[in-house]
């Protein structure tokens, strides 16, 4: 079988776009995506979206954007996973590419954050829990990580402080991402000031729901033109698992199992260790997801993953960057699209166009989303071709 | 508010009503069918009694629509004393700080309102300290 690589992504910035659409935040990635290779279309189209059917009263979102982008005779779907939509569109791209089914697909993650304001946005983010046993008794995703985040000081004695060290380096990396929400670098002594969410969780543990669109072009290459623009990024193995939905059915509630599970299918698979890859994308939609990942990936024994933190270890020089271009607290969590968000980034890093934030030498990259608490564990590896 | 599906949650809302997996003896809650631990069919109901002890707990501040009224309130991930956990709130507190390992038994407190649709209410479980008289009992 020939390789499945990635010849073209498109993001747009992440942000507060109030006076643009769904349809049209989506197309704006799409014709990015497209405009990278001349001359290949996808004839399958598949479009990561958490939100819309809520916030925006718009279900059946993947084939109004393939409509709006001007595909006609394709196919194309929604894919809903919650917060590893993303991750699970480019599955969808790249099964239909593997299948030998379609020549080239296109993942596309789109979220339209700010058609509602406040509390409306509160009630849309519940929906993915467990509605009759966990939204119906008011918890929410920042409640749910509260109580992890808890259960984990209790249970590994990490220090409340020692979580600042992850959004703080989210913030560090954002400053040169020009896709990113907050593009500025952030104090320790702000991080101890900002609002109360669910205590222990304040502000900068959660990662913002924001609008923003990604698009990633998957295709066979010996179906690619034969000169393409961009240097190429193969899919080199994908790994997916899934775990209890609701946080309280875990046997053990500090192993995040799908996330362990899957890496070693995706690593397996392109026939690497954990330990060699050059930087990990992972999903810190809220501050205590970090060490609970680094943990179940085998990075760091049971209970230390905070310890990283307090290390050079994570940063863009260090021996394993992550959210290398901001993650989802400082470049902004777009929901369903964010999951092509860290795709997209990984794939700069890969083909050396990432600016300030250029990891040197990199050649392989571990890239991840979650839904939930790991609730489903998405993992891809990437490699320069 | 979806009518029938409230009334369809009622016996586990207002009774902790779940299920024991007649091949291994497992209790389940909520009821799921499906025994986790085995992979087998659990269909038998299995009332709980309703006592447990906290394993984590927090203080929502910035609450969903349907519970805006009600923040600050504290959500609390409970053992159930016959094995499965549950997420629920806390009530009665006073001036009592949650621990962990901390005993608390089931009541059934009004969970939230409709907010003036219908004026109807939705009735579920909460947990409350266990008093210190009760348990020297
Ligand atoms: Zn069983």
């Amino acid at each position: 079988m020939s390789e499945i690589v990635i010849a073209g992504i498109g993001m747009t910035p992440v942000g507060e776009h109030w006076a643009t659409s769904l349809r049209e935040l989506a197309l704006e990635a799409i014709e990015k995506a497209l405009h990278e290779v001349e001359g290949l279309r996808p004839q399958a189209v598949f479009v990561a979206n958490m939100h819309a059917p809520v916030l925006s009263r718009q279900a059946n979102v993947g084939p109004l954007v393939a409509d709006f982008a001007g595909f006609r005779g394709v196919e194309a779907a929604t894919v809903e996973a919650g917060g590893a939509s993303g991750g699970m569109a480019l599955r969808a791209a790249y099964l239909a590419v593997a299948s030998g089914e379609v020549d080239a697909a296109l993942a596309v993650g789109v979220e339209k954050a700010t058609d509602r304001v406040g509390a409306g946005v509160e009630s849309a983010a519940a929906t993915v829990l467990d509605a009759d046993y966990e939204a119906e008794q008011g918890v929410t995703p920042a409640v749910q990580a509260a109580l992890i985040m808890q259960h984990y000081m209790q249970e590994t004695g990490a220090p409340r402080e020692a979580f600042a060290a992850f959004p703080l380096l989210a913030h560090q990396n954002a400053v040169g991402n020009p896709y990113a929400m907050y593009r500025k670098a952030v104090k320790e002594s702000v991080y101890h000031r900002v609002t109360m969410v669910s205590d222990p969780l304040n502000l900068f543990d959660a990662a913002p729901l924001a609008d923003g669109a990604a698009a990633v072009l998957v295709a066979r290459r010996d179906a690619l033109p034969p000169q393409t623009a961009q240097p190429l990024v193969k899919i080199a193995g994908f790994g997916v698992a899934n775990d209890t939905l609701a946080w309280h059915d875990r046997d053990d509630l500090l192993d995040f199992a799908a996330v362990r599970r899957s890496v070693e299918a995706a690593c397996r698979r392109a026939g690497c260790t954990p330990a060699e890859v050059d930087f990990f994308e992972l999903y810190d939609a809220f501050s205590v997801y970090v060490p609970l990942i680094l943990e179940a990936a085998g990075f760091a024994p049971r209970g230390e993953g905070w310890k990283m933190g307090q290390t050079d270890a994570l940063t863009l020089d260090g021996s394993l960057p992550i959210l290398t271009m901001g993650g989802l607290k400082a470049r902004g969590n777009p929901g369903g699209a964010t999951g092509l968000y860290q795709v997209a980034e990984a794939v700069l890093q890969l083909r050396g166009q990432a600016g300030d934030n250029q990891i040197p030498r990199a050649r392989r990259g571990l890239v991840q989303s979650l839904s939930g608490p790991a609730s489903l564990a998405v993992t891809t590896v990437l490699e320069a071709v | 508010m979806e009518i029938s599906r409230h009334w369809r949650l009622r016996k586990q809302r207002y009774a902790l009503e779940g299920e024991v997996c007649p091949h291994c003896g497992a209790k389940l809650f909520p009821p799921r069918d499906v025994c986790p631990h085995c992979g087998l069919e659990a269909k038998q109901t299995y009332t709980f009694v309703g006592t447990g002890t906290v394993v984590s707990w927090t203080t929502a501040r910035q609450a969903p629509e349907a519970f805006a009224e009600q923040a600050p309130y504290v959500v609390a991930l409970i053992q159930l004393d016959e094995g499965p956990k549950l997420t629920a709130q806390l009530t009665d507190l006073g001036d009592t700080e949650p621990y962990p390992g901390m005993p608390v038994e089931m009541v059934t407190r009004k969970l939230r309102s409709d907010r003036e649709e219908r004026g109807l209410i939705l009735y579920g479980y909460k947990f409350r300290p266990v008093l210190e008289r009760a348990l020297a009992e």
